[in-house]
């Protein structure tokens, strides 16, 4: 994972609460195996729409997407990471997110910024009132700027810590081999095991 | 011995499997019992291993199935889809490279990820399950800390049989009283979503509690814990008693002999202790619920049957009224209209929510000696093979076929459309999944939210109706 300290881009102000992983990426888009190539699935039916925000310039070329409460329920895809990462997002920002969409964006690199409502309110003006306003943020401080209007963000720290130095989860768990070797010496004999299939 | 502290259902799963503690910021580092595993989810997550050159740590602990994509009909011939094929392919390789246990379309214990885990006895109490679909938190119903994950996360676990976790929060859902007839656990979580909201449960792990719990059968039980993820909570439990033990006796992997009176032993602590504190409390009287749908595109949006489609208008909160204006443009309803007016062109009755035998048992009580309406498709796709195979011992299938509906293989189905079975656009449909979201069962389809009930009452009078409707003298 590449580390992350500030990113600035074009933010993208999306008016919408409850934008569930199926509107980020359809279930047709997951039939695929591969980890690359999710931006033609980004949106894809809001896009169908030519009044959709990602589809008038200079939205288009966003990078900081802006949107209301609730972002990312639903199901667990993390393809809806992947095709906001595909089609040039970094960073995210909602006054809250669902849990799964903010675990699979923090292994990812893409920043899950959660900043209050207000503030998110605030963004939307200016995005709206002057296109294309880049937005700056910065991990190490926790803020969102765009022109004047600075405002802080809540990531946890150790996420935070790991995007900074872009480090790998399996890695860093496999640190501790040995204690869940240990851990699984102890575990109770009559805890189910998946084989050999049993016969039913 | 001193005394400890008392601590809550969850926190006791929690700590039974922490295998290190965070310090500081840092996550603390838990074990998983049982990965399932599905062809959607995973494909990314052994291409990582394999990258890295990593093994998958525990086979004998993980299991797959092929639900997501598979057709739920001809399924002895090859996948039409090439894309849907190909991945269910890579399943295939992938579980062999790796020595995972695969239950592939066509086989007696292939079904719905979520169906088959509690049907083997491979979901037992106290135990962590994860899988790589949010609606993992069904097996909480067992008094599991079981939860969905992302491919990331499905890599992790496959490469470390771990995954590091903070903590979640607890609450309580308190559902006292008894249901009234006609009234079913999905009524139950529709309230509960309704009530606390998509985004209520965020962090939080939600323990169902109370008489109107108690008296659910496992079944039941676990189409309340299922849309736990609705809520937005990382999981849902119930404690474990006397009917989790007896639905779980005899079955395939259960414990036996001495082994399972250890495990029952074990499984007795697995309570919240009195005078343990949730971090927020939330109560719902069962006497007072009555059939509960949903009229907008997220599964928060959900009123009493006997209701009608709420008007954006007087909803107070700007983002809440905004959200109900695109729902209702979206759904095509207009403020004012009864819910029962609403008419369908299909009812789905199956997915990990309501495939279950007790579901198809209810819904074919209510459709025997009737008919499908005219104009109204229905699906009718068990969750397992299983429950296929034990639905056509009781004759079920019969009932089915006779009322005019189609009679299917296991599989998710019309819940998500990524198989054929897919809503077209501007379809309506009662279905007895677990998401109204725009196009979640096909693009352009509009879904209403309901029990199996309902579903089989509003297939026969082709508008969202209760089995009462159906006694009340009405036409059909």
């Amino acid at each position: 994972m590449e580390p992350f300290k500030t990113h600035t881009g074009v933010g993208v102000p999306l008016r919408r609460s409850n934008v569930d992983t199926d509107q980020i990426i359809p279930a047709v888009y997951l039939k695929r195996v591969s980890r690359t190539g999710f931006e033609d699935g980004l949106f894809a039916a809001w896009r169908g729409d030519e009044t959709f925000i990602l589809n008038s310039e200079p939205f288009k070329a966003g990078s900081v997407l802006v949107a209301g409460p609730d972002f990312g329920t639903g199901s667990s895809r993390e393809h809806a990471v992947w095709a906001l990462m595909d089609y040039g997002f970094r960073v995210v920002i909602s006054s809250r997110f669902a849990d799964i969409f903010r675990g699979n964006s923090g292994k990812q690199g893409l920043v899950a910024a959660q900043c209050e409502q207000m503030d998110v309110e605030q963004l939307w003006k200016i995005l709206e009132n002057d296109p294309g306003t880049e937005v700056t943020v910065d991990l190490e401080a926790k803020t969102v700027r765009a022109k004047d209007f600075v405002a802080s963000f809540q990531i946890d720290d150790y996420t935070r810590w790991r995007l900074l130095e872009g480090l790998d989860d399996i890695a860093l768990t496999l640190r501790h081999a040995d204690e869940i070797s240990k851990f699984e010496s102890e575990r109770p004999n009559w805890k189910p095991v998946t084989i050999p299939a049993a016969s039913s | 011995m001193t005394a400890t502290r008392p601590r809550t259902l969850a926190e006791k799963v929690w700590e039974s499997h922490t295998v290190r503690r965070g310090e500081g910021a840092e996550p603390d580092l838990l074990y998983i019992d049982l990965h399932l595993v599905h062809e959607v989810t995973s494909p990314q997550a052994f291409d990582g291993l394999r990258l890295a050159g990593r093994q998958v740590r525990r086979p004998d602990l993980t299991i797959a199935t092929e639900d997501h994509n598979v057709p739920t009909v001809d399924i002895e011939l090859p996948i039409a889809d090439p894309v849907s094929r190909t991945q269910v392919d890579t399943l295939r390789r992938n579980c062999k490279e790796f020595g995972v246990r695969l239950h592939p379309m066509g086989d007696a214990e292939q079904g719905i990820v979520h169906v088959i885990g509690p049907q083997l006895g491979l979901t037992q109490p106290g135990m962590t399950v994860v899988c790589g679909d949010s609606h993992t938190s069904t097996h909480g119903a067992f008094g599991a800390m079981a939860f969905g994950i992302g491919t990331s996360e499905v890599e992790h676990v496959l490469a470390t049989q771990t995954l590091p976790l903070r903590p979640f929060k607890t609450m309580a859902i308190n559902v006292d009283g008894k249901l009234r007839p006609g009234v079913t656990a999905k009524d139950i979580i529709l309230a509960v979503i309704a009530k606390i909201g998509t985004g209520g449960g965020q962090g939080y792990v939600l323990e169902y509690r109370g008489s109107a719990i108690e008296a659910l059968s496992m079944e039941a039980r676990m189409t309340v814990c299922n849309m736990s993820i609705e809520a937005g909570a990382r999981a849902g439990m119930i404690a474990p008693d006397e009917t989790t033990f007896a639905y779980l006796k005899g079955r395939p992997h259960a414990p036996k002999g001495a082994d399972w009176e250890a495990a029952v032993e074990n499984w007795k602590s697995l309570r919240t202790d009195e005078g343990a504190e949730f971090d927020a409390e939330v109560y719902l009287d069962a006497d007072e619920l009555t059939p509960f749908v949903t009229w907008g595109t997220n599964p928060g949006q959900g009123l009493p049957l006997s209701a009608s489609v709420p008007d954006p208008e007087q909803i107070a909160d700007e983002t809440a009224r905004y959200a109900a204006e695109k729902a209702l443009s979206y759904m095509d309803l207009k403020p004012g209209t009864p819910l029962r007016d609403i008419k369908v062109d299909t009812v789905f009755l199956g997915s990990c929510t309501n495939g279950r035998i007790e579901d198809l048992r209810a819904a074919a009580e209510v459709l025997q000696g009737r008919k499908v309406a005219d104009g109204v498709r229905m699906l009718v796709v068990p969750g397992s093979m299983r429950v296929r195979q034990a639905a056509e011992a009781e004759g079920l299938d019969k009932v089915f076929a006779d009322a005019g509906a189609e009679w299917r293989q296991a599989g998710c189905s019309m819940c998500l459309g990524m198989n054929p079975d897919q809503l077209k656009p501007g379809e309506r449909s009662a279905s007895t999944s677990n998401r109204n979201f725009e196009g979640r069962q096909g693009k352009g389809g509009r879904t209403h939210l309901v029990s199996p009930l309902v579903a089989a009452a509003t297939a026969v009078r082709g508008t969202l109706s209760s089995p009462e409707d159906l006694l009340a003298g009405a036409d059909h």
